[in-house]
């Protein structure tokens, strides 16, 4: 008690704590690394052209609602095949098929992985929160976080109403991509529209409460092996970084304040910031089957 | 047991009341959004006249069920004739199309964006590029034509990929000079691939020769007409007269 009395002057402010105890470089470790594979995967899309002209293979080609990986392996976005399943068009086999590897591939990795480690718009939306932040902007109402499975819901409904894939004339997704590789920008007004929103409407509004392709990727990640957990919840000292760092902050609560350790909510994005921002390391990125393995033992 | 399930609903603060109330406010505001959605996608969804489809394209109605708006066909066009509509443009956002004025069609014979559409909005039938119908080229202003004010311009008819076939040149008396002849271009619009080369081409400040969307550029007879377009039905109509 009296050692964290001792402590509370010099560690005052977001994350001083941890910065203090790991360094900066440990405290922002999954930052920088979640960045480093958002632009990677933004970058590969972008200098594929230029590398196919030179060495005559396409790294990848198209953009995230399709794409073609060393111009042989289909990879499409669940949530578009869907989409065009649902006005009743049959596509080419390579579209489901596409859509299909994305689905495992993510139901391993961990469902919102796809939002924090792959989606454009979660530079954006992290730095509206960042802002917010830093300019210590008031908290917000909160809209419901279930508000994203009704859009997903509208998202699906729509095509079949309207004959049209509705939700790709909005989608910031791809309309951030093509903005980029196609010179689309345009389309830009739409990423503003959700920037102004998280900044100055409802925190986290965007990637927290509405999108449904968040939504769905949610939903793929529920059987995922890969979690963050609360391993060393005992030693949790009540310093709220990770509440206030963390995109999808109810998931925290059970894990920390619960039984079971273990993030399990399909909510959490595993952007592994609560892992970073603790300096008391409660947090770790746990492999759920080898875990269970390794009990049995 | 169902002492037991309402403490579960206490615990997550949640009540059946509660529960139907916002289902029906996220239900009224799913409606809402919806109707909003699909009037701005409604909206945007004329295509401009001088928008073209890739080929193999289906109708718009099924295109816009199809497409992904990946731009893998953008990608795969060797003449970067392909583009994505931006928003703001004359076509669905992200949708490919291409302007002939600009960057015709070059008919590649192994219509590599055909094979590259993951979604089949282009259709994957379509295996010869001159049974394309991307558009029909329209000679649509006769009156600023060269050839129709006597002159041998003839820069459509020559450059079309499909010469003496989709564009052939008709020998007409030119009234004007009384003794010259006039050669005419004239579209087959069952043989036009809707290319845009000779919209491309024409000399004219503003084309005289446009492509447009088959929709907008053909004409279509009743289905319940029993005399359909046939040579032989129209030959007879004439040639009987008022006998029918």
């Amino acid at each position: 008690m009296s050692q964290t009395l001792k402590q509370k002057p010099t560690t005052h402010g977001f994350a001083k704590a941890a910065i203090k105890e790991l360094g900066w470089w440990r405290a922002h470790k999954f930052l920088f690394l979640r960045r480093l594979s958002q632009v990677c995967v933004f970058a590969l899309f972008a200098i594929s052209p230029f590398i196919a002209s030179w060495a005559g293979v396409w790294l990848l080609k198209g953009n995230l609602s399709a794409s073609e990986l060393f111009g042989v392996v289909p990879l499409s976005d669940p949530l578009a095949t869907l989409q065009v399943l649902m006005t009743g068009h049959l596509p080419e086999l390579s579209l489901i098929l596409g859509a299909v590897i994305i689905v495992l591939l993510y139901a391993v990795l961990g469902g919102r992985v796809f939002c924090s480690w792959v989606c454009p718009v979660n530079m954006v939306t992290d730095l509206a929160s960042w802002l917010r932040r830093k300019m210590n902007l008031p908290r917000t109402a909160e809209m419901p976080r279930n508000l994203r499975y009704y859009l997903l819901a509208l998202v699906l409904i729509l095509p079949v109403l309207t004959g049209m894939t509705v939700w790709e004339w909005l989608n910031p997704v791809p309309i951030l991509y093509r903005a980029v590789l196609f010179g689309a920008g345009s389309g830009l007004w739409i990423l503003a529209a959700i920037f102004l929103l998280d900044l100055f409407i409802s925190e986290r509004a965007w990637c927290g409460h509405l999108c449904p392709t968040g939504a769905l990727f949610g939903l793929i990640g529920k059987v995922s092996p890969v979690k963050v957990s609360a391993v060393n919840a005992k030693d949790c000292d009540n310093c709220m970084d990770c509440f206030v760092v963390c995109p999808e902050r109810q998931v925290l609560k059970p894990a920390l304040k619960g039984k079971q350790p273990m993030i399990t909510d399909s909510d959490c994005t595993q952007c592994g910031r609560c892992i970073d921002v603790c300096a008391q390391r409660v947090f770790q990125y746990q492999n759920r089957i080898a875990l269970k393995a390794e009990n049995n033992q | 047991m169902s002492t037991v399930n309402q403490s579960k609903f206490a615990a997550k603060g949640v009540n059946r009341r509660q529960f139907l109330a916002t289902s029906a406010k996220a239900g009224c505001a799913m409606g809402l959004l919806g109707m909003g959605l699909t009037a701005v996608a409604k909206q945007s969804s004329q295509l401009d006249p001088l928008a073209i489809r890739p080929p193999g394209a289906l109708s718009e109605a099924d295109f816009l069920s199809a497409c992904v708006r990946c731009g893998l066909c953008v990608e795969a066009c060797p003449y970067d004739t392909l583009k994505l509509a931006r928003w703001f443009d004359g076509a669905p956002t992200g949708t490919p199309y291409f302007t002939a004025r600009k960057i015709p069609c070059e008919m590649c014979e192994d219509i590599p964006c055909v094979k590259a559409c993951p979604s089949g909005s282009l259709d994957h039938e379509l295996t010869d590029i001159e049974d394309s119908k991307m558009g029909i080229a329209v000679l649509i202003d006769e009156k600023n034509c060269l050839n129709f004010k006597g002159l041998r311009c003839d820069v459509c008819y020559r450059v079309c990929p499909l010469i003496d076939d989709a564009i052939t040149l008709e020998m007409q008396h030119n009234e004007r000079s009384g003794h010259h002849a006039m050669f005419l271009p004239t579209v087959n619009s069952d043989s036009c691939t809707g290319c845009g080369k000779c919209e491309h081409v024409c000399v004219l400040e503003e084309p005289a020769i446009k492509v447009l969307p088959t929709h907008i550029a053909l004409g279509k007879t009743a289905s319940h007409d029993t005399y359909i377009n046939t040579e032989e039905t129209t030959l007879e109509m004439l040639n009987k007269g008022l006998e029918l």
